[in-house]
């Protein structure tokens, strides 16, 4: 192609939030306590990787847990004013957060890898070899 | 302001202005605390992934904007599978009043939370009179 865009990786996700904006992929996971914090989940190859916004919070205030194919993240986010300040606006919310998802593939849970900076946290998750697709062979 | 603070997911607002940008990306509002203290007025913002290098501070006409991109190119090579938030780049103006030094404007970037901080101009701090 003459001209590539460099947006495209971006816009194809932003197609996707459309699309699935009123989806239930994971809503109705019955574990965990609610949807904080929001996750993109992607395919690189055969591995996951689930990237979520969780902006305020420090690294070692996070916790995550991976088993088969359930992921947990959870944590607390302060929001902290000095004594004596007077609030003019508010719109940041503070508060614990515990999420579970499940998803539909197995993960190699001891090459699992997490990656936190700025305020994104990246959970790398190796698809398990037991559970990767095997080619046959046609005789 | 009388809502809950409990911790939820905010969706994100896009960013509406009158004047249109020639890139196509998606700007979005970041989620802001305001709070003065006796000394400084205070601006938190919220803009999770972004790196110190891509926020651009600046003061116009007594308005201070700010814009805070996304490196994109770590989502190449990503598939979207599912989504629940928007990825784009962030922008907010504020119109600053008259009392703030406006060379005395500090900013820290920690976790993806962007902190100004906005001295008051020395004619503004409240004075104590002394009773002669």
């Amino acid at each position: 192609m003459l001209l590539t865009d460099p947006f495209d990786t971006l816009l194809n996700l932003q197609r996707a939030l459309d699309a699935l904006a009123d989806g239930d992929w994971l809503e109705t996971s019955p574990s965990g306590t609610g949807p904080y914090p929001p996750l993109n989940v992607f395919r690189k190859g055969d591995d996951y990787v689930v990237i979520t916004e969780v902006a305020g919070i420090k690294k070692s205030d996070l916790e995550i847990q991976v088993n088969n194919n359930t992921i947990r993240v959870a944590g607390k986010k302060p929001v902290d004013y000095p004594e004596k300040a007077s609030l003019h606006r508010r719109e940041r919310l503070a508060g614990a957060f515990d999420r579970t998802i499940t998803i539909p593939v197995q993960i190699d849970a001891d090459h699992a890898k997490a990656e936190y900076h700025d305020g994104i946290l990246a959970l790398y998750l190796p698809r398990a070899a037991a559970d990767k697709p095997k080619p046959i062979n046609i005789r | 302001m009388a809502a809950s603070q409990e911790l939820a997911v905010q969706k994100k607002k896009e960013l509406t202005t009158k004047e249109e940008k020639t890139v196509p990306a998606r700007y979005f509002v970041p989620n802001a605390d305001i709070y003065e203290t006796d000394d400084a007025i205070t601006v938190v913002l919220e803009v999770p992934g972004v790196e110190k290098k891509d926020i651009d501070i600046k003061i116009e006409n007594d308005v201070v904007r700010i814009e805070a991109r996304i490196d994109f190119s770590k989502y190449d090579g990503l598939d979207p599978i599912y989504s629940e938030y928007n990825v784009g780049h962030y922008a907010r103006a504020f119109t600053l009043s008259d009392r703030i030094d406006q060379n005395g404007i500090g900013a820290e970037l920690n976790d993806g939370v962007l902190t100004l901080t906005l001295k008051k101009a020395k004619e503004a701090l409240p004075r104590r009179i002394a009773i002669q």
